[in-house]
């Protein structure tokens, strides 16, 4: 008996990273899934973003376990190509019960790149509202609740994330996201749909661990600096971010909303 | 395979309510119990404390589930009489992993004609009483060298003004910075220190008339029924209080390795109270 049987989880940036974990770990308790991911490049983000290779190990990876899944190739900036994606899921799995949006870039380099505040507040903030959007009418309309879980950072609770265009817009979306969620919380709380953040420190995923992310942090000690978590521990796993989702989620926080929940080894405290 | 299977946790207030809800729910998963309760009355308190045949009830009731439970009754303001409980119940258990410093009281007024002894016993219960818990627990979270998890029961009131009762949001803001600063100091050793806020929750603490007129102080006696509006006014979801179970789901989350990066945190279980 899983934590989540019977309930279906839309989950943006799927393909790989924290997406992934997060669509096996919510199957593994039972979820069906419905997923979307971009899976090409966007020309400011310097390091490689999802492949179609990689959704398609998603979708493996969730049939493994018995469950489910819809998987899209779509864009977050892109209404309709989500909404279409979301619909297409509903029609075979069902309202989603859980949303998860959590598609994000991170357009930070050595060397500035044309358009990176406006593809980082488009991606990362307006992706979301884009999420939520599309989502919210199926599950106000169903009246059975539901969850919905924004990825933020510790970005979006501290200034950090540099002075270059892609990390200045990097923290003002994650902190954006913030609002975002304190506004659908108070919005959605009559309809028994919960709203919360997570706000993950550096996570071992693809968006971190890459030449260029290294590059970039290597590059400015204040930067690494502020990448120095409390606890012993250099970045934590996508498992750990997946654990404390599946945890808002879950009946076990059916009383969690409108929170700001730090998976952060104490980076946010020690500041 | 329980989530906290095999660990040993330190629960303060643990007779009723939220306590024995905690020591019920990590001897569900797998925990054995140190339990310390005052059992007795304090004069400030205008509501009838915890009993010896409580702290009783939660022994049967963690027994029940074949777990191992040490069951002290001892004030967390006395630290001696504390330390001197949890030192017996760690010989007697073998370790120490969780720490649910959770014993609270309330009493009410407005701060201008809050009686002096009532400030000082909420204080000296729901902050020193907490700080002493810690403290006396450190030690033995340490020299398990394998980290360990301490939640701290804060309050919704710690982290938003509410009138009336400004003793106990006082205390309940001071465990805030506590709590932090615990995180920092025992992150090294991979000691976790985090904070529940929660809501009204459904205990003891709360039904009873001094309690019911702090929600309806425009009726002489009021009843549970008098309160919906109030209670459901402050809390965004149209709940008029959570149970004791969320919080101890809670707890079980942060006392868990599925927590084990969550540090440093206040976390409301609140039904959206402090966002509203």
């Amino acid at each position: 008996m899983g934590k989540l049987d019977g309930k279906v989880a839309f989950i943006t940036g799927a393909a790989r990273g924290q997406g992934r974990s997060h669509a096996v770990r919510l199957a593994q308790e039972g979820a069906d899934v419905i997923a979307v991911d971009i899976c090409k490049q966007i020309a400011s983000v310097s390091y490689p973003m999802s492949t179609s290779e990689d959704l398609a190990q998603t979708v493996k990876e969730v049939e493994a376990l018995d469950r489910r899944i819809v998987a899209t190739e779509a864009d977050v900036r892109d209404r309709e190509a989500l909404q279409a994606a979301y619909d297409a899921g509903v029609a075979e799995l069902g309202v989603a019960d859980i949303v998860l949006a959590n598609a994000g870039i991170a357009p930070m380099s050595m060397e500035v790149k044309p358009n990176e505040w406006q593809d980082v507040i488009d991606v990362n903030l307006t992706g979301v509202y884009n999420t939520v959007e599309v989502t919210k009418p199926s599950m106000v309309e169903r009246g059975q609740g539901g969850a919905i879980v924004l990825t933020s950072s510790t970005a979006g609770i501290n200034g950090i994330g540099g002075g270059a265009p892609g990390g200045l817009g990097y923290t003002a979306a994650k902190h954006g996201v913030v609002g975002l969620m304190r506004s659908y919380a108070n919005l959605l709380a009559q309809h028994r749909i919960r709203v919360n953040t997570v706000h993950p420190t550096g996570v071992n995923t693809p968006m971190v661990v890459n030449d260029v992310m290294q590059e970039f942090l290597a590059a400015d000690p204040q930067m690494s600096q502020a990448m120095a978590n409390a606890l012993p521990v250099d970045m934590v796993e996508p498992v750990d971010i997946s654990n404390a989702i599946l945890w808002l989620v879950s009946d076990d926080a059916r009383y969690v909303t409108g929170v700001t929940l730090p998976v952060d080894a104490g980076f946010t405290n020690k500041k | 395979m329980g989530r906290v299977e095999g660990k040993v946790a330190f629960i303060t207030g643990a007779a009723r309510g939220q306590g024995r809800s905690h020591a019920v729910r990590l001897a569900e998963e797998g925990a054995d119990i140190i339990a310390v309760d005052i059992c007795g009355q304090i004069d400030s308190v205008p509501f009838p404390m915890s009993t010896p045949e409580d702290l009783a009830q939660t022994v049967k009731e963690v027994e029940a589930l074949d777990r191992r439970i040490v069951a002290a009754e001892a004030d967390v303001r006395d630290y001696g009489a504390l330390k001197q409980a949890l030192d017996e119940g760690v010989a007697q258990l073998g370790r120490l992993d969780i720490v649910s410093a959770n014993a609270g009281i309330c009493s009410y007024g407005r701060l201008e004609e809050l009686p002096e002894k009532a400030w000082q016993d909420t204080i000296d219960v729901n902050l020193t009483g907490v700080w002493h818990a810690c403290k006396a627990a450190i030690p033995h979270l340490k020299a398990g060298g394998a980290g360990g998890s301490i939640v701290i029961t804060s309050s919704g009131a710690g982290l938003m003004a509410m009138e009336n009762i400004g003793h106990y949001v006082s205390a309940k803001h001071g465990l805030i910075g506590l709590m932090r600063t615990l995180a920092l100091e025992l992150a090294p050793d991979s000691i976790r220190v985090n904070a529940i806020c929660p809501t009204t929750v459904n205990t003891p603490m709360i039904h009873n008339e001094p309690s019911y007129r702090l929600f309806r102080p425009d009726l002489e006696s009021p009843t549970v029924d008098d309160l919906t509006e109030p209670l459901l006014g402050l809390n965004a979801l149209p709940v008029k209080w959570v149970e004791p179970r969320d919080i101890s789901n809670a707890l079980l989350f942060l006392a868990s390795d599925e927590a084990r990066y969550i540090t440093g945190v206040p976390l409301p279980v609140d039904a959206g109270c402090v966002t509203k």
